[in-house]
């Protein structure tokens, strides 16, 4: 690898991230102790900034359910090493207005019409309506083995208020890219 | 019966289940890296509990996060409580929540409206 072209990279890269207004970013495994270094990494910084109580745990919330989301669910591809289980991109933005967290990671693509079914029907729903399904979802739904309960996409769309965007990018015929993306508003009262 | 006395940490709560001093509360922060891990103990002693209790059982949420699958758990808590209302024992939920936290309160009326037991839900401050 060239040296200065290695810099060059690692600048614009850093560019690229100011002007989307990137504050953390991170790649690799997704563990428990990851999850919790972001989670408590934010936590400070958003005290240290004095953002209300509310946001603070809106943030805090939408960053433990998508971590653990991919620590759990995110898929490898065969034959390919530095793809590990459990392994993704996590993205934290801030700006004026809004925190968005987003989250990527690798998956079959046989899965891909089941979670944008869900997804699509949460983004459908107001507030009464994610009340309902969170609910019903908390009654019928069971603990799966790998410990999720089906209801982190749909609280997460309850307590923020926002919509869910997401998009899958095709990998080969196998897997694709799974991201999601969540808004946390820092100014709107959230009655 | 034995005491189950748990310390919290910055991802799992504090448990006291003390029948003797009649303290039954889970307070804290629950986001445990194997909730089925952390709750079986205290859901097997529930269950153990409902069976030989024979006075009031006041059971304390003091909650300041819980993450979705540990809400899961937190269910099948009250749903235990439910059932030993039900057998006709003397069973209370006290729902705690800070006082600005609307999500923690919100959280408290879910959980009333899906099980059938006495349930109260009480604001603190935390300065």
């Amino acid at each position: 690898m060239d040296n200065n072209d290695f810099l060059e990279f690692v600048y614009s890269f850093n560019e690229s991230m100011e002007s989307k207004n990137v504050k953390l970013v991170y790649k690799g495994e997704i563990s428990h102790q990851v999850t919790k270094a972001f989670t408590s990494l934010t936590e400070t910084n958003m005290m240290v900034e004095e953002e209300s109580n509310s946001v603070q745990k809106k943030v805090f919330h939408v960053i433990v359910e998508f971590l653990q989301n991919i620590s759990k669910h995110a898929d490898y591809m065969d034959n390919e090493e530095g793809h590990e289980e459990g392994s993704g991109v996590f993205l934290v933005c801030k700006d004026e207005e809004n925190y968005v967290i987003t989250t990527g990671n690798i998956l079959q693509k046989h899965k891909e019409s089941i979670i944008a079914n869900v997804l699509d029907k949460i983004n459908s729903l107001d507030k009464e309506g994610l009340k309902a399904l969170y609910k019903q979802q908390i009654k019928e739904g069971r603990l799966s083995d790998k410990g999720g309960a089906g209801l982190g996409f749909i609280d997460i769309a309850k307590k923020t208020g926002n919509p869910l965007a997401y998009k899958f990018v095709p990998i080969n015929d196998d897997y694709s890219f799974f991201m999601i993306s969540s808004t946390i508003s820092r100014t709107q009262n959230f009655d | 019966m034995e005491v189950i006395k748990i310390v919290g940490t910055d991802d799992t709560p504090s448990v006291t289940l003390d029948v003797a001093n009649e303290i039954f509360e889970i307070s804290g922060r629950s986001l445990p890296e194997d909730v089925a891990v952390f709750y079986e103990p205290i859901l097997d002693w529930i269950d153990r509990y409902s069976e030989e209790a024979t006075g009031k059982t006041i059971f304390n949420f003091k909650l300041v996060y819980f993450n979705t699958a540990s809400s899961k758990m937190i269910l099948d808590i009250l749903l235990k409580l439910e059932e030993m209302h039900e057998a006709g024992k003397d069973v209370l939920v006290r729902w705690h929540y800070p006082e600005d936290d609307e999500d923690m309160e919100e959280a408290g009326e879910e959980y009333a409206d899906i099980v059938d037991v006495p349930f109260e839900q009480i604001s603190y401050s935390l300065d």
